[in-house]
C-alpha cells in the first residue's frame, strides 16, 4: 500500500530516503533554534525589566520582585574554578600514567575503568554520598579552624565537582598523549633523555591543546552540574565570603526554586538564569570542541 | 525495507503519543504543595486509597509552589500553609476557595550540647533571625534561661530556601512582634534572609539543623517531634511563655475565624495559645469546569475533601497535628458545598447532604 | 656517569609518584561503592523490589513505582531519541559537507553540553505548559533531548569508520541506496551504534534535574504516560534531604540498584566496544 502510494507521487525509494534523512537534520536544527528562542522568550519579562543588570545585581528578593543573579554567578564559577584546580594535577597525571606509562594490559584497563566509571555515577547518588560522608569531614576541619561548621559550602561542592569532572579531563587528555608521533619520542630518547624528561620536553607540550580541550570540556560540565551541588552547596542566597561558606550556583537555584516560583517577574527571573547558564555552557563547549577538532585534522 | 517500516512506524507511534493527551481518567487526582501537612497527607491519601480505589498524588514541593501549580491549572488541588491575599486572589482568572484541613504551629528547634529546653521572646528570636544576636551565649539568651549553660558558640541561622508556606507564618508572625524585621524584610513565602543557610522542605531544614552543631531552625511541630529535636519555649502577647503541643495550638486557631477561612492565627490574643500557629489549607478552583476537567473529576475531588475534613480528622492527632475546632468543620463543609461544576453545586450529586 | 645515573633514578621516582596520583584518584569512586553498597545492600529483598512506598513511620514499603517510572522513561526516551537520532547520523555521515549539515552538528554539540537542568527548563516549556499538567511524557522528552546527540555522534562516527568499499560494492551490485544505507551500511556499524545508545541509557537513568519539573513524582504505580511518575533518581533525592532515617536507608538501597545497573551498562558499553 504504502508502495502503492509512494508511485502515485512519482517519488523514486532513493528520492524519499533521502528527503527523510535530509528533513530530520532540518527538524534538529529547528529542535535547535526552537530551544534558544523558547528560553529567551521565557526570560522577556525578567529580561525587560532587568536587562543587563540582573548580572550586577547581588540580591534575590522574591518578596519585593528583585532579582539579581551576582550571587549564584560567582558561587557558580568559584565552584566550577576550584573544581577545576583540584583535579588539574589528577587530571595531568592520568594523562601521563594513561596515555603513557600504561597504555596497554590488564593494570592499565582497571586503571581505566576505575578513573572512568565515577562517570557513570549519577549525580544525584554522588550528592547523597556527599551529604553523609564528605559533609562530616568538612565540618570537622571546619570545627578545627574554628569556622562556622556548615559543613555543605562552596568547598564541599567544589570537592564533589573535581570527583566528576576528572573522568573528563583525564580522558581526553590520555587520548592526546597517545597522539604523540612515536618518532618525536624515539628522537628524544635517542638524544639521551630520559623517560621523564622526554616527556616534559616532548610530550606535554606536544599534547598541550588536547590536555587544554579537555579542561575546557570538563569545566563546561562543572559550570552545569545540578543535583550533587544542589544537595551540598547550602543555598545561601548571598555572595559567599569565603570557600567554606554556603553559596548557590545558577543550577542549585533553578532545582530548587523552579516549581515553587510563584509571581510572573520571579519564574521569569530564573528563566533568565537559565539562558545565562545555557550560553555560559555552550560558549565554553564550543571553545573546548573547536580546539579537539583542530588538533584532530 | 522491513527497517525502514520499523522506523518510520516508531516515528509515526511517537506522533501519535501527543494527540492521547486529551484523554484523562479519573481514578487519580493530584496536588503539590505545603510540606508541612505531607505527612498527613500521605498518610490520608493511603488510606482513602484502600476505602475507596481513588489514588491521590500529593506532591511536596512546598506552599509557593501550590500555589503557583494551581493558577499554572497542572494540579487538580494546591495545599499551602499561607492564605491567599486579596491581591494574590486577583491573580488567578477565577475565584480559589480555601478549605482547611488542620492545624499546625512553627516551632523554633536547634542543636545544643545536651539539648537544653530553652525560653525565647518575640525579639530574640527576631534579632537572632536578623543576624544580630550572633553568638549562643549572647547575655540576652543567657537572661531568659538562667541555669542553662550556653556554649560560646556561633549561631548557624537555618532557614527554607525554597518558597514556603511554613516560611510564611514564621515571618508573619516576626513581622507581627518585631517592626525592624516587618520593614526590613517583610513577609511572603520566601524572602531575602539577612542570615544563614538554607535546606530545601522541612525535611531539608530538620536535616541541616540534625547535621550541624549550634544551628537554629524553624520547622513544622512534627518534624521536631519525629527527629526528637529539642523545641523552644516561647512568649506569647498574655507574656507566657508557650510550649508548642497540640493543646495550645488549637488553643490558639479556636479565635474568631472568617467565612472564608482566610486568617493568620499568628501571634495569638489565646492567653494560653502558641504564638507560631496556623491553619494549613487546601486550596482549589470554585468553578471545577476547566481546562476540559470533567464533571467525574470534580465529583472525586468534593468527595475527597469532604472525607478529609470529616473522616480524615482521625489521622491528625496520632501524627502530631492538631484536629480542626468544630466551628472550623462548619466553615468548611459550607466551602465546599460551593464548589460548582457549569455553575451547579457537585455536592448534590455525591450524596452529601 | 652519575649526573645520567640520577637523572633515570629521578625519572623512575616521578613514574612511580604520577602512578600514585592515579591511584589516589580512583579513592573517591571506591569510596561511593563501598559506602552505597555497605549502606545500600542490607536494605534489598524482594519486598523492596515490588512493592509500593508506605507512609513515614510505616514499616516495610519499596520502590516499585520508582523502577518502573525509570523503565518507562528511558523507554520513551528511546523512542523519541533513537530513530531520529540515527536518521541524522545517517544524514551527517553522508552528507559532511554543506550547510544543513553544519548546522545541525553544531546544534547536536550545543545539546550535548547543555546542563540538563536546562533541558528540564525545555521539556517544563514545551510539554508540561501546554498539556497543563505534569507527566511521564515530559520526563520522557527531557531525557530523550539528553540522549539525542549521543545516538546522532555515535552514528556518525562509526558510519564514517566503515570502508567506503562496502558501500561501492553494494551499489555496484545495483542494490539501491537506500536500500544500502539500511541493509549494509547501518548493520555493519550496529554494535557501534549500540554502544552510543547503552552510553546514553547510561546517563539518563541517573539523571534528577530535568526530572524536577516534569516527571514530578508518584507513590502510586502509574503506567500512564500522561500520569506524573516516580523514577529512581527522583526518589533517591526526596528521600535523601528527607530527615527520616528509613527513607534514608531506602535512598540508599536506590542508590544502589541505580548504580550497580549504570555501572554494568558501562562495562557492558565498554566490553561492546572492544571487538
Amino acid at each position: 500500500m504504502a508502495n502503492q502510494f509512494i508511485k502515485k507521487l512519482g517519488l523514486s525509494k532513493d528520492t524519499l530516503f533521502n528527503l527523510i534523512l535530509t528533513i530530520s537534520a532540518v527538524l534538529l536544527i529547528i529542535l535547535g533554534v526552537g530551544f534558544f528562542l523558547s528560553l529567551f522568550n521565557a526570560s522577556l519579562v525578567s529580561l525587560k525589566k532587568f536587562g543587563l543588570s540582573f548580572f550586577a545585581k547581588a540580591e534575590w528578593d522574591p518578596v519585593q520582585e528583585e532579582f539579581g543573579a551576582l550571587p549564584f554567578i560567582y558561587g557558580t564559577l568559584l565552584t566550577s574554578f576550584i573544581a577545576l584546580a583540584i583535579s588539574l594535577p589528577f587530571s595531568i597525571a592520568i594523562s601521563i600514567v594513561l596515555g603513557e606509562y600504561f597504555q596497554k594490559g590488564f593494570f592499565a584497563e582497571v586503571l581505566r575503568y576505575l578513573t572512568e566509571l565515577i562517570a557513570g555515577v549519577p549525580s544525584v547518588v554522588l550528592g547523597f554520598w556527599g551529604l553523609f560522608f564528605l559533609v562530616p569531614i568538612v565540618r570537622e576541619v571546619e570545627m578545627k579552624f574554628e569556622i562556622p561548621p556548615y559543613g555543605v559550602g562552596i568547598l564541599t561542592a567544589s570537592l564533589i565537582l573535581a570527583f566528576m569532572i576528572l573522568p573528563y579531563s583525564g580522558s581526553i587528555g590520555k587520548d592526546a598523549m597517545r597522539l604523540v608521533p612515536n618518532e618525536l619520542k624515539e628522537a628524544a630518547y635517542a638524544l639521551g633523555a630520559t623517560r621523564w624528561e622526554m616527556i616534559k620536553k616532548v610530550m606535554l607540550p606536544y599534547a598541550r591543546s588536547g590536555i587544554t580541550a579537555g579542561i575546557i570540556l570538563s569545566l563546561g560540565r562543572a559550570l552545569g552540574e545540578t543535583m550533587a551541588v544542589t544537595m551540598v552547596i547550602g543555598n545561601y542566597h548571598g555572595i559567599p565570603e569565603n570557600i567554606f561558606s554556603p553559596g548557590n550556583t545558577i543550577a542549585s537555584v533553578i532545582a530548587n526554586e523552579f516549581t515553587e516560583a510563584t509571581g510572573e517577574v520571579y519564574l521569569s527571573s530564573l528563566m533568565y538564569l537559565g539562558l545565562t547558564l545555557f550560553i555560559i555552557t555552550t560558549v565554553v563547549n564550543l571553545i573546548g570542541r573547536f580546539i579537539l577538532k583542530k588538533l584532530q585534522h | 525495507m522491513k527497517t525502514l517500516k520499523s522506523i518510520l512506524f516508531i516515528l509515526i507511534f511517537s506522533l501519535l503519543l501527543t494527540p492521547s493527551l486529551l484523554i484523562s481518567q479519573d481514578k487519580e487526582l493530584l496536588g503539590a504543595g505545603a510540606t508541612f501537612p505531607y505527612v498527613l497527607y500521605s498518610k490520608m491519601f493511603d488510606a482513602y486509597y484502600k476505602e475507596t480505589g481513588i489514588k491521590v498524588n500529593y506532591q511536596s514541593i512546598g506552599s509557593g509552589g501550590g500555589i503557583r501549580q494551581l493558577k499554572e491549572k497542572t494540579v487538580d488541588f494546591g495545599a499551602s500553609d499561607a492564605f491567599l491575599s486579596d491581591e494574590q486572589l486577583k491573580e488567578y482568572d477565577s475565584p480559589v476557595l480555601h478549605i482547611p484541613i488542620c492545624l499546625g504551629a512553627v516551632v523554633i528547634t536547634y542543636n545544643l550540647p545536651g539539648n537544653p529546653e530553652l525560653k525565647l521572646t518575640p525579639d530574640v528570636i527576631a534579632d537572632i533571625f536578623l543576624g544580630k544576636i550572633k553568638k549562643w551565649n549572647d547575655p540576652k539568651i543567657v537572661s531568659l534561661n538562667p541555669g542553662v549553660k550556653l556554649p560560646d558558640k556561633n549561631i548557624t541561622v537555618v532557614h527554607r530556601s525554597d518558597g514556603s508556606g511554613t516560611t510564611f507564618v514564621f515571618v508573619d508572625y516576626l513581622s507581627k512582634v518585631s517592626q525592624e524585621w516587618a520593614t526590613k524584610v517583610g513577609r511572603g513565602t520566601s524572602v531575602a534572609w539577612p542570615v544563614g543557610l538554607g535546606g530545601k522542605g522541612n525535611e531539608g531544614v530538620t536535616g541541616l539543623v540534625k547535621q550541624i552543631p549550634g544551628s537554629i531552625g524553624y520547622v513544622e511541630l512534627i518534624y521536631a517531634k519525629q527527629n526528637k529535636l529539642p523545641v523552644a519555649l516561647v512568649k506569647n502577647k498574655s507574656g507566657k511563655f508557650i510550649k508548642p503541643d497540640l493543646s495550645s495550638i488549637t488553643l490558639a486557631g479556636a479565635a474568631n475565624i472568617p467565612e472564608d477561612t482566610r486568617v493568620s492565627i499568628t501571634d495569638t490574643d489565646a492567653p494560653d495559645g502558641y504564638p507560631i500557629s496556623s491553619y494549613t489549607w487546601i486550596l482549589v478552583y470554585k468553578e471545577q469546569n476547566y481546562k476540559n476537567r470533567s464533571l467525574e473529576r470534580a465529583k472525586q475531588l468534593v468527595k475527597l475533601l469532604w472525607w478529609m475534613i470529616h473522616d480524615g480528622q482521625k489521622y491528625t492527632e496520632p501524627l502530631d497535628y492538631a484536629k480542626l475546632p468544630n466551628n472550623a468543620v462548619k466553615l468548611a463543609e459550607k466551602i465546599i458545598k460551593s464548589i460548582t461544576y457549569n455553575g451547579k453545586p457537585v455536592y448534590k450529586e455525591v450524596g452529601i447532604k | 656517569m652519575k649526573r645520567y645515573l640520577f637523572r633515570i633514578i629521578k625519572s623512575k621516582i616521578i613514574s612511580v609518584i604520577l602512578t600514585l596520583i592515579v591511584i589516589l584518584s580512583t579513592i573517591p569512586f571506591l569510596l561511593v561503592l563501598y559506602f552505597i553498597i555497605k549502606n545500600g545492600i542490607s536494605v534489598i529483598n524482594w519486598e523492596f523490589l515490588t512493592s509500593l512506598p508506605k507512609p513515614v513511620g510505616e514499616p516495610g514499603g519499596g520502590i516499585l513505582n520508582a523502577i518502573v517510572g525509570t523503565a518507562m522513561l528511558v523507554i520513551m526516551a528511546l523512542i523519541l531519541s533513537v530513530p531520529f537520532g540515527i536518521l541524522v547520523g545517517v544524514y551527517l555521515a553522508e552528507r559532511s559537507e554543506g550547510r544543513i549539515a553544519f548546522f545541525s552538528r553544531l546544534v547536536s554539540e550545543i545539546l550535548q553540553g547543555v546542563p540538563s537542568i536546562v533541558i528540564g527548563i525545555i521539556a517544563y516549556l514545551w510539554v508540561v505548559k501546554p498539556m497543563g499538567h505534569f507527566s511521564a511524557l515530559s520526563g520522557g522528552v527531557a531525557l530523550g533531548i539528553m540522549m539525542l546527540p549521543l545516538v546522532i555522534k555515535s552514528t556518525e562516527e562509526i558510519l564514517k569508520l566503515i570502508p567506503r568499499e562496502i558501500k561501492e560494492a553494494s551499489l555496484a551490485l545495483g542494490v539501491p541506496y537506500y536500500r544500502t544505507i539500511l541493509k549494509v551500511i547501518i548493520p555493519a556499524g550496529l554494535s557501534g551504534i549500540l554502544t552510543g545508545i547503552l552510553t546514553g541509557v547510561a546517563r539518563i537513568a541517573g539523571e534528577t534535574a530535568p526530572l524536577l519539573f516534569t516527571a514530578f513524582g508518584n507513590p502510586f504505580l502509574n503506567f500512564d504516560i500522561l500520569k506524573p511518575i516516580s523514577a529512581m533518581p527522583l526518589l533517591i533525592f526526596t528521600y535523601a534531604v528527607s530527615p527520616y532515617e528509613e527513607w534514608w536507608a531506602k535512598a540508599w538501597g536506590a542508590s544502589c540498584i541505580l548504580v550497580l545497573f549504570v555501572l554494568s551498562l558501562n562495562i557492558i558499553t565498554r566490553l561492546l566496544s572492544r571487538r
